[in-house]
């Protein structure tokens, strides 16, 4: 098949002059051109240079020193204790975060599915978590809410005689994953919703005349009809909470134990100076991204080939 | 009978209704905790158990914006401004005839191009980040807005050009035809006939790509340091900083998120579609 067989381009548009098929092709490719030139230079190089130098043995305190080091930066990496404790600190981070922002985002839309006076306005006030700076939300949980002397959280157990602990330094994974759910939950729900609007009304109708009570249509109805749209959310959430440096970096600084990958990344290079060390550990970050992304492809092209197929 | 189950009926409508707007509260609570904090004195901020009554003042804002301690946060926002609308311009001229030919012309193994920029989204930005630091350093571009825009521009291209193929792919290939028939070349089709018609959907792709320049941290932090940076950057200045600033760190926080507060309240709907990456319409 060549894109000249597509419908609308074999209407003669000219008939003076036909220049080869050939040449066609290009003209139809021309204006993708700068596009995929400019993304392959600007993502796919510096990726192939991450990779070069993640075999060297590179600081860059000292780069006399820099000599070819086969796989030794990822034996480090691997056998590194505190870089082992940060891959365990993302997956556990993204796992939490897309689970229960998830479940609370699905209950939300459930909600905002019904008809009740005000639900534009709710609806808005929900979205406001996921359109605050990243950084301004870290910021706000950090100093605002979870401060131990002045913070809402702690001043509002005052009210009810609750005790009064130093949520960061008790529980600092936790504090920061708190903080991730109260802005991806949004984004979750408004994913759902939309799953939730698109169902089709008369299938609903028809369930309910034949006798279906409320938890038969969720469960033999809504949640079927839900699932792509779960998968999506899941995989998207994952992608960017996996490569979550905002929320790590304000709040604990990578303290407490609660350094994930990304951020560990970036000290060793941007602290430590260990180039070759933080290219091995990048790659292993791309190396598990990879993991999640070929399933994320598969469910948005199973979307897409719906789309398609509709359209 | 009926009128019982009616009744019910209203009452469960209610209490729906009721649980939505509660949830919908205390989601919003840390915002307009942190929006009334902004506007109390910094004694009045650091108290436990909070006050709500507390006088209010501009004192947080007056402090932020520099006539107190502390530097000017304007070159940031500034920086911010220039990296998220100059990179958002560059996405808009790159996205819109790719996705021209990915959805009105169809290229050969269009799917496929289109997977691929949707692939380099799934690349993280750490594995490229230190080759990029290298070369911007070994290039002097380093502290250099004009840097972070191509940057930005390679971060939201492959979510604008998915974006925008599907809203192209509603464009009317007649009207399309039509132009061509009258002789016109492709940047006029695209600026007279296509842009035109695909408007709100270039206006929801923009708005996506601005928002997310304007929150961007990692390139920011580690390519930019006195003269480009964004802010993003100048509010980590608060990380480390103590109660007597609460007032200030709130006024910040909202200040460098009203851009985008404002542009995605106004583009709810188009945000979702944008985000899942035009799969939910």
């Amino acid at each position: 098949m060549t894109a000249t067989t597509a419908p609308y381009a074999a209407t003669p548009v000219h008939t003076m002059r036909q220049p080869s098929a050939r040449l066609r092709a290009w003209a139809t490719r021309a204006p993708l051109m700068p596009a995929l030139v400019f993304m392959i230079i600007v993502t796919q190089l510096p990726f192939v240079a991450t990779l070069v130098i993640s075999f060297f043995h590179w600081n860059s305190l000292y780069p006399k020193a820099r000599h070819f080091a086969g796989v030794d930066n990822y034996r480090q990496v691997l056998t590194d204790a505190d870089l082992r404790h940060s891959v365990w600190t993302t997956v556990l981070l993204t796992v939490t975060v897309v689970l229960v922002s998830l479940v609370l985002g699905l209950a939300l839309a459930l909600l905002l599915d019904h008809r009740f006076p005000g639900r534009g306005v709710v609806r808005t006030l929900l979205i406001a978590p996921f359109l605050v700076v990243p950084v301004a939300a870290a910021l706000l949980w950090k100093h605002v809410l979870f401060n131990p002397e002045y913070g809402l959280l702690n001043g509002l157990l005052h009210y009810v005689g609750g005790p009064q602990p130093d949520w960061i330094s008790t529980t600092p994974l936790l504090a920061v994953e708190t903080a991730l759910v109260w802005q991806w939950t949004p984004f979750m729900m408004l994913i759902l919703l939309a799953g939730l609007q698109s169902r089709d009304p008369e299938q609903l109708e028809a369930a309910r005349v034949d006798g279906a009570n409320e938890w038969q249509v969720f469960r033999y109805l809504t949640l079927p009809h839900l699932r792509r749209y779960l998968e999506l959310g899941a995989l998207l959430g994952s992608i960017y909470i996996v490569q979550n440096f905002d929320a790590v970096f304000t709040i604990t600084s990578g303290g407490l134990g609660t350094a994930n990958l990304p951020y560990t990344v970036y000290q060793s290079f941007y602290q430590a100076h260990e180039n070759g060390l933080a290219s091995a550990a990048g790659v292993l970050v791309v190396i598990g991204s990879i993991v999640i992304a070929t399933f994320a492809l598969r469910v948005v092209s199973s979307l897409f080939r719906e789309e398609v197929s509709r359209a | 009978m009926s009128t019982i189950a009616v009744t019910l009926k209203k009452h469960r409508g209610l209490s729906i209704g009721l649980l939505a707007w509660l949830v919908g509260i205390v989601f919003f609570l840390p915002i307009a905790w942190m929006a009334l904090t902004s506007f109390h004195s910094e004694a009045d901020a650091a108290t436990n158990p909070p006050s709500f009554a507390a006088s209010l003042t501009l004192d947080g804002y007056r402090e932020f914006f520099g006539s107190g301690s502390g530097a000017s946060p304007w070159p940031a926002l500034i920086n911010s401004a220039v990296a998220s609308v100059f990179s958002t311009v560059c996405v808009l001229l790159l996205a819109l005839p790719a996705a021209y030919a990915l959805s009105i012309r169809r290229v050969k193994k269009w799917t496929d191009v289109l997977f691929f920029f949707l692939s380099t989204k799934m690349l993280p930005v750490v594995a490229g980040l230190l080759p990029i630091y290298l070369f911007a350093k070994n290039t002097g571009m380093l502290d250099n807005i004009w840097f972070l825009v191509i940057l930005y521009t390679s971060m939201n291209l492959p979510i604008a050009v998915w974006m925008m193929q599907s809203f192209l792919a509603e464009v009317p290939v007649a009207v399309i035809e039509a132009a061509q028939i009258d002789g016109a070349r492709l940047p006029t089709i695209l600026a007279r006939v296509v842009a035109p018609i695909a408007l709100p959907g270039i206006a929801a792709t923009a708005l996506i790509c601005f928002i997310f320049s304007w929150n961007e941290l990692l390139f920011a932090r580690v390519l930019t340091g006195v003269v480009a940076e964004t802010a993003p950057v100048f509010l980590t200045g608060f990380i480390t900083s103590q109660g007597l600033f609460l007032a200030k760190v709130c006024a910040a926080s909202l200040v460098v998120s009203l851009p985008v507060l404002a542009a995605g309240f106004a583009a709810q709907d188009k945000l979702v579609q944008g985000l899942s990456l035009g799969a939910v319409k």
